[in-house]
């Protein structure tokens, strides 16, 4: 099963003419996964292919697949760390149900991973890594290169990149740990050949990256070479590919992550509010990255603290706003349900206060790298009293940037502590964004009153019902507040029976009167028809992308994601009933259908997974097709 | 000029719903005269508690105030000081609310010494519950949680503090106006977190549980006024505290044909760890309880070199330019046509 070509030549490479490879076929799509052991770089693999298929034009979506070990035993099925990345020539919003070419590069990858791949897909395999005690860690009786299930089911390419790596690197002083450490960058030479990418921005990129240690730069530039070559002449591949560029809007874009997106969007949110940031917060899958990026953007007018505990993340961030600044903590389940008093108490003092809270698999620890939709009831609800807050959830990576604004909006407008939802998914897959200019974003200048004039603590705006933001520092306005329930204007401590009967009222009034400010509902197809899909947050592209699919076989179907969780969009009752059935498509077991019933009183169906992966656009397909 | 404060000026509107007799009565006096003889400014000023009979304290003094959630205190005011640092912040807080729900946060305040003035209201007993053994609690307390008696070991807040690397550590009584002033002052004036444990009497569930260190008939010899730089003397001078050979305190008697005021321990403030911990160690009846400043060195303030390292990355980097920061990272240009440009 070995090639026995080892023609590939580490002289050559760019430089060189590319023969027409022997067969060249346009395709629309292309899914990719890339799956090794944790330490084999296929994160960084991935994200480099995906640069390639960027600047190449296409349409990209990326999802990364990791283990929740950092370092679980090498070889092991539960080290495996996959990264997948769809890219088209037309309009996409997932990254792809099932790749079509995965590359393996050990035995616990192809275990962990074949399954997926669609039947007669491209199978690339890194045979060097097939040894017995391999083998044998991922749980394999005999070596399945050596069966012939494999090679019926799908297009396998063994391929010992070991030891082409090796001969590649032969004249370099690496250690072998560090040649071992290159093969990544071979499978990408390999692949940037089988998509026809330019080479020179790859190795460009490729040195910028290593632009530290220069003889590993040059070294995984031989790799990358050593790949690309070897797909030119070894013939064992027969066609290269081609994935024409997507249609774009013009204008400049970035590949964003939506953890990238919601921290620049809590600076942009400070920069529109004219107002400092304080971030503060607690180490958590998969929300720590919100914290790594903003630690950087100190002259961005956002300071960080890493708290003691996630309790302390949230009481830190009230102490800000209670200052005059904009608190902000970010969290995932079992850190927000430590927050839960405190926002309580935001709630009561009604300070502004952000809440990023990045989903992920649970109860308790849960699945910490997998995504999931289940801690809608938790914002909703978590917390002791009658405690409203509003709540946003972001639909994609870039999306988040927005929301991350908009939540920041509501919670200074309001004068209340706000939930912004995301989740695994979008925190950490990828999309292309068209970056907006901060000119064209619409600024929300906050206000500390300074007059004490006619001013009372919890004197109310006619409108908005929000109390003023009072900054400790201004004279003549000293009070006092606390988590004990507050006379309706003085704010001083009220046992009084009717007083709390108005303050619940006017807590609640407050939150609703949000809604004031939505617009109209961002529907795709038509306001009308047979089934109405409902989603909110993350599914966004597998329900859109879906719902266009069933359009295309003349349905009657529409799609609305909702954004702005709580308060609901009054308007979502009246379009629910211009549809013969509503479902209800979410990673949970059902809250936000049962959200919608209780408030509309509609008879909504739900469509629920719970398996820690995001939906795929087949099975949304079929879920549908059985209403209609 | 603007005219000099008075107490009076400290004193709120509010009612003061503590029970007679209570303690924190003349901790609430002391603390609004020592705002009006330091200067402080009602505006400037901010009292950040959590939750007791103690936490109420904020409610009564005519400055900002926020009455938080349970052992929060320290953390809500540490972001309060990152926010503007040039607030007078003070943490008001009781021995179950700093030591049991809020130990963590006392913990990382004092270690990070964030420029706050801590003061413990140790009496000893959950009050406002309506009387539970504390973490403070001596061995052998009953109360309704522990009817046959307590059986966990109490802890020691001036231990915690040094412990949590604190660098202002103090111990005042409660009615004892005069010692209590200047250290409250002291602390005031400690660039970073200091901590007074106050010895608080709770007349109604744990009334003279301090009566070993408060009683005015044994005051003499168990109270240690301590002076820094001056011997541990006590019992008007005729006693002071020695070091054993195995580095243990022992009291001795002083004076002409006794031992020399020479030999005693030599009170610093800015003394060993080892020091700090003998003097944590050392309580009445056994000893006199020291009573003063305990500890106090110098050390940066978190806020201090946190707010530091922004203004150094501004420097250094200039005001960031939100378009350049979203431009940055993988871009493309897509042109006129669709495509992006090369
Ligand atoms: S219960 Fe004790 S501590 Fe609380 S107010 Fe009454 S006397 Fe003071």
């Amino acid at each position: 099963m070995e090639s026995s070509t080892t023609g590939t030549s580490t002289k050559g490479g760019s430089g060189s003419p590319i023969p027409t490879p022997p067969g060249h076929q346009e395709v629309e799509e292309v899914v990719v996964r890339f799956a090794g052991d944790s330490g084999d770089g296929m994160q960084l693999t991935g994200t480099e292919f995906t640069k390639a298929a960027a600047l190449a034009g296409n349409d990209i979506s990326t999802f990364p697949d990791f283990p929740a070990e950092i370092r679980a035993p090498a070889g092991s099925i539960a080290g495996v760390s996959g990264f997948q990345l769809h890219f088209s020539s037309t309009d996409i919003h997932t990254p792809g149900d099932a790749p079509n070419v995965l590359v393996a590069m050990n035995p616990a990858a192809l275990k962990a991973n074949i399954d997926d791949l669609v039947v007669g897909g491209t199978c690339i395999i890194n045979t060097g890594t097939f040894t017995k005690p391999n083998l044998a860690k991922a749980g394999y009786e005999s070596n399945p290169l050596e069966e012939e299930a494999l090679q019926k089911k799908y297009e396998v390419h063994p391929i010992d990149i070991n030891k082409m790596v090796n001969a590649a690197l032969e004249e370099t002083e690496l250690t072998s740990k560090e040649k071992g450490r290159c093969k990544n960058f071979f499978a990408l030479g390999l692949m940037c050949w089988r998509y026809e990418r330019d080479v020179e921005p790859q190795l460009a990129n490729i040195r910028a990256k290593f632009k530290k240690k220069p003889h590993l730069g040059e070294a995984n530039v031989l790799a990358f070479k050593a790949g690309f070559n070897y797909g030119l002449t070894a013939e064992v591949f027969q066609t290269t590919y081609e994935v024409k560029p997507a249609a774009f809007e013009p204008g400049l874009y970035r590949n964003i992550t939506g953890n990238e997106a919601i921290a620049l969007g809590i600076v942009a949110a400070g920069q529109l509010a004219d107002c400092p940031v304080l971030f503060s917060g607690y180490p958590i899958t998969p929300a720590s990255t919100i914290f790594h990026y903003l630690s950087n953007y100190k002259n961005y007018g956002v300071t960080t603290f890493q708290a003691e505990d996630e309790i302390a993340g949230a009481g830190a961030a009230i102490g800000a706003s209670y200052g005059g600044a904009i608190g902000v903590t970010a969290s995932s389940g079992p850190g927000i349900a430590l927050k839960g008093e405190a926002i309580g108490l935001a709630a009561m003092i009604e300070v502004p206060l952000v809440v990023l809270s990045i989903q992920r698999g649970g109860p308790s620890t849960g699945l910490p790298t997998k995504t999931e939709q289940s801690d809608l009831y938790q914002s909703l609800y978590g917390r002791n009293g009658e405690c409203p807050i509003p709540i946003i959830a972001a639909k994609t990576p870039a999306d988040a940037f927005y929301c991350a604004i908009e939540a920041t909006r509501i919670a200074t407008k309001y004068m209340t502590p706000v939930i912004l939802l995301s989740d695994g998914y979008i925190a950490n897959g990828a999309e292309p964004w068209k970056l907006p200019q901060v000119e064209d974003l619409t600024p929300f200048p906050v206000t500390h009153l300074k007059d004490a004039n006619g001013w009372m603590p919890y004197k109310r705006d006619e409108e908005t019902l929000a109390r003023a933001w009072v900054a400790p520092g201004t004279k003549g306005m000293e009070h006092r507040v606390g988590g004990l329930e507050k006379d309706f204007l003085t704010g001083n401590v009220s046992y009084d029976a009717d007083n709390h009967q108005k303050m619940c009222q006017v807590r609640e009034d407050k939150v609703r009167g949000v809604a004031n400010d939505y617009g109209d509902m961002d529907i795709e197809g038509e306001e009308s028809g047979d089934v109405l899909i409902v989603g909110w947050g993350g599914t966004h592209g597998a329900l859109r992308q879906a719902a266009g699919v069933l359009r295309g076989q003349g349905k009657n179907i529409s799609h609305v994601q909702i954004r702005h969780v709580w308060p609901l969009n009054p308007k979502l009752g009246e379009l629910m009933k211009n549809f013969k059935k509503v479902i209800v498509c979410e990673l949970n077991m059902g809250q936000l259908r049962t959200i919608i019933r209780s408030e509309f009183l509609v008879d909504v169906e739900g469509y629920n997974k719970m398996q820690g992966k995001p939906f795929t656009v087949a099975e949304i397909c079929n879920a549908v097709s059985e209403l209609v | 000029m603007t005219e000099k404060l008075k107490r009076k000026d400290f004193v709120s509107d509010q009612e003061v719903r503590w029970c007679p007799g209570c303690g924190d009565y003349a901790i609430l006096a002391a603390v609004q005269k020592c705002l009006a003889d330091t200067g402080s400014k009602p505006e400037n000023t901010v009292f950040v508690s959590g939750i007791g009979c103690s936490s109420r304290f904020p409610y009564y003094v005519k400055t900002y105030g926020f009455h938080s959630i349970h052992g929060r205190a320290p953390s809500i005011a540490t972001g309060l000081k990152l926010t503007n640092p040039d607030l007078e912040v003070w943490v008001i807080t009781g021995d179950g609310d700093a030591l049991s729900i809020g130990g963590n946060h006392l913990l990382h305040a004092l270690r990070r010494n964030v420029n706050l003035n801590i003061i413990l209201f140790n009496n000893k007993i959950y009050g406002l519950t309506k009387g539970q053994y504390s973490p403070t609690s001596n061995e052998g307390t009953k109360s309704p949680t522990t009817p046959f008696g307590s059986v966990d070991y109490p802890i020691n807040p001036v231990s915690f503090a040094l412990g949590s690397g604190a660098t202002f550590v103090a111990r005042a009584i409660d009615v004892d106006a005069k010692s209590l002033g200047p250290i409250l002052a002291a602390a005031k004036a400690h660039k970073g977190a200091s901590l007074i444990e106050v010895v608080q009497n709770c007349p109604i569930f744990n009334d003279n549980v301090w009566d070993a260190v408060t009683n005015r008939k044994t005051a003499t010899t168990n109270q240690l006024r301590l002076e820094d730089g001056k011997p541990l003397l006590f019992d008007n001078g005729n006693k002071g505290i020695r070091l054993t050979d195995d580095l243990t305190p022992e009291i001795v008697e002083v004076g002409e044909g006794k031992v020399a005021e020479s030999e005693l321990i030599v009170h610093k403030e800015n003394g060993s760890a080892a020091y700090h911990a003998l003097l944590a160690s050392m309580a009445a009846p056994e000893f006199p309880q020291p009573l003063g400043v305990i500890k106090q060195v110098e050390r940066p303030s978190y806020d201090e070199l946190a707010l530091a390292q922004v203004d150094q990355v501004l420097k250094e980097r200039g005001k960031g330019d939100l378009n350049a920061l979203l431009n940055s990272g993988m871009t493309w240009t897509v042109g006129p046509d669709g495509r992006p440009e090369q």
